[in-house]
């Protein structure tokens, strides 16, 4: 009797914690409706630009924001990466293991500085320096480099565990054939870590593509296409930050719309790494 | 840790193109460690001179250029601990199902997982506008606290349950045929002899939850509110003090100093909790190694 209780209980939280992501999407859906069926999603494309207080002139057109979004955030991919896997090659096969431990902690130290924090530091101190080269300053170049060492620690620390959890008879068997150190990280251990690796990369992507505060801070704000490193720019996730606040009627409504794209591109990377992941496993008989 | 990988890498050092990777990684690791060094400096070198204990307790003043942030910490806590209040009894239960009752890789089981996955990549701002969404408006709670503190407890659910239910994991299996021998009851030989040999992973969950929730910013500035007085109650608007940092640095001119130290109150806040975090876990972790 009391274990029938117990269970029940115990289903009912996990059913909570299991059906919050069901009640954002349904919220978001809910808020974002309106705007969708009096916009239309066209609309979001095709606008003459962003005016989405304008009454009957109201314009709604995303594509300047959505292709900034997209730029800081491939832009902190592909500098981060590389960053990342020195990192891990760094800590399990140059380093002793006293500094390889000193730098895994920094690392995992850099994980949690809050965004606004790095986003501070990115205003006083990058976008100053930035503003000496070409002005303004605040620029799409400072969101790419402030959302790299923000999702850093992400892909180094999902790395470094992929590259741990190669199997060891792999790396006696290359020791055996007499590899040489980087024929040994680029022949073996990059393939056997890869579903480790990209599972890093799409979720410092994600990281990247819904990080708010740093980019609000750094990047400018303009709502404009950019044609250079140096323009200014504003994110999807800074415009939701920027507008809310006093936004009505469609605006608030074109504001969830964003947000649900948002969610909607983060969770088909989280199902895709995830499915990455399954396959590689199979693939390697259980190995990778 | 192993030092398998160091050891077969040493082995085959030597040739240019170990010397070529060589001097890569370590301009690269070099790079992160200047960049970590310079933010790191930077806050403390702009932020110390102005943290006393008067700026810990007073009341800011003139939009937080001058006076402290005294309502701020306290609003912090706050949020705090309605998120704890709301996320440690489901999560802890959720881990408990996950853990002990259910097939992970199946059904029920395997749906929770899922969908907590899925949760913990939401991007914050999502969780204010849904935050807002639900708990400002539907539910009449308002700019409040506890919109705020019920926000961050969905953002942190994932964290938690995962760490927690990791606890749950490493508990021997022994200590629960014991029990079960002794004639108890499931939920019996939870509460009295898995739940406490399974604390390591579920305070490690709690501070990690804690220092996610400090962290944050986007998820409550359209749920908890900017207002920078001493709340009164749950129901009033307070500021965290990450949002008192992001208002100093971008609305208030002349707000930098004030930026500066909050922000290593912050910092060290932070590096202090993630720090214990990860010291308990190994500390846990060595004493499971060797019994």
């Amino acid at each position: 009797m009391v274990d029938h209780a117990w269970m029940a209980g115990l289903r009912l939280a996990a059913a909570i914690a299991g059906g919050v992501v069901l009640v954002i999407f349904g919220f978001l859906v809910l808020e974002a409706w309106p705007a969708l069926r009096s916009i239309g999603v066209g609309r979001f494309f095709t606008d003459p630009g962003w005016h989405p207080a304008g009454g009957e002139q109201a314009a709604f057109n995303l594509t300047p924001m959505l292709l900034g979004t997209l730029a800081a955030a491939i832009g902190a991919v592909l500098l981060a990466t590389p960053l990342a896997l020195a990192s891990a090659v760094f800590c399990n096969y140059y380093a002793a293991p006293a500094p390889a431990t000193l730098y895994r902690r920094l690392v995992e130290l850099l994980a949690g500085i809050p965004s606004v924090v790095y986003g501070f530091w990115g205003l006083v101190v990058l976008v100053p320096l930035i503003r000496q080269i070409e002005p303004p300053g605040a620029s799409l170049l400072a969101g790419i480099l402030v959302l790299t060492i923000m999702i850093l620690p992400t892909i180094a620390l999902t790395a470094d565990a992929a590259f741990r959890a190669v199997p060891e008879t792999y790396l006696q068997a290359a020791a055996a054939l007499g590899l040489s150190r980087p024929t040994l990280i680029g022949s073996v251990v990059l393939p056997a870590a890869r579903s480790g690796l990209s599972t890093g990369v799409m979720l410092g992507t994600g990281r990247a593509l819904g990080e708010t505060m740093a980019v609000l801070m750094v990047c400018g704000n303009v709502v404009q296409t950019p044609s250079s490193l140096f323009d200014p720019v504003r994110t999807l996730t800074a415009n939701i930050a920027l507008e809310m606040a006093y936004a009505l009627g469609d605006h608030r409504s074109a504001l969830f719309v964003t947000g649900l794209s948002l969610l909607l591109m983060v969770t088909a990377l989280v199902l895709a790494s995830d499915g990455l992941t399954r396959r590689w496993a199979v693939d390697a008989g259980g190995h990778g | 840790m192993t030092a398998a990988g160091n050891a077969y890498g040493r082995g085959l050092a030597g040739g240019r193109g170990d010397r070529a990777l060589k001097i890569g990684v370590g301009l690269a690791v070099a790079l992160v460690v200047f960049a970590f060094g310079w933010l790191l400096f930077d806050i403390v070198g702009h932020g110390l001179g102005g943290v006393s204990w008067a700026f810990l307790t007073d009341v800011p003043a003139s939009s937080g250029r001058s006076g402290g942030i005294g309502p701020i910490l306290i609003s912090t806590l706050l949020i705090l601990a309605v998120c704890l209040a709301a996320a440690l009894p489901v999560g802890l239960a959720t881990a408990i199902l996950l853990a002990e009752h259910t097939d992970a890789e199946a059904g029920f089981g395997r749906l929770v997982r899922r969908s907590l996955d899925i949760l913990a990549g939401v991007p914050s701002i999502v969780f204010g506008l849904f935050g807002n969404a639900l708990f400002c408006i539907y539910l009449g709670m308002g700019f409040s606290i506890l919109s705020g503190g019920l926000t961050l407890a969905c953002m942190v659910l994932p964290i938690f349950i995962r760490e927690a239910e990791e606890g749950f994991r490493a508990v021997p299996r022994d200590l629960r045929l014991a029990a079960a021998a002794l004639g108890f009851t499931r939920a019996r030989a939870l509460v009295s002899i898995v739940l406490p040999a399974a604390m390591p992973g579920i305070v490690v969950g709690l501070v990690l939850g804690i220092g996610r929730a400090l962290a944050e910013t986007a998820a409550l500035i359209f749920t908890s509110g900017y207002v920078d007085r001493m709340p009164e109650s749950l129901y009033d608007s307070g500021r965290s003090l990450s949002i008192h940092i992001y208002d100093l640095s971008m609305n208030v001119a002349g707000g930098e100093p004030a930026a500066y130290s909050t922000a290593l109150v912050l910092v060290t806040l932070l590096l202090c909790i993630n720090g214990s975090a990860s010291w308990m876990a190994d500390h846990w972790q060595r004493r499971r190694a060797s019994p």
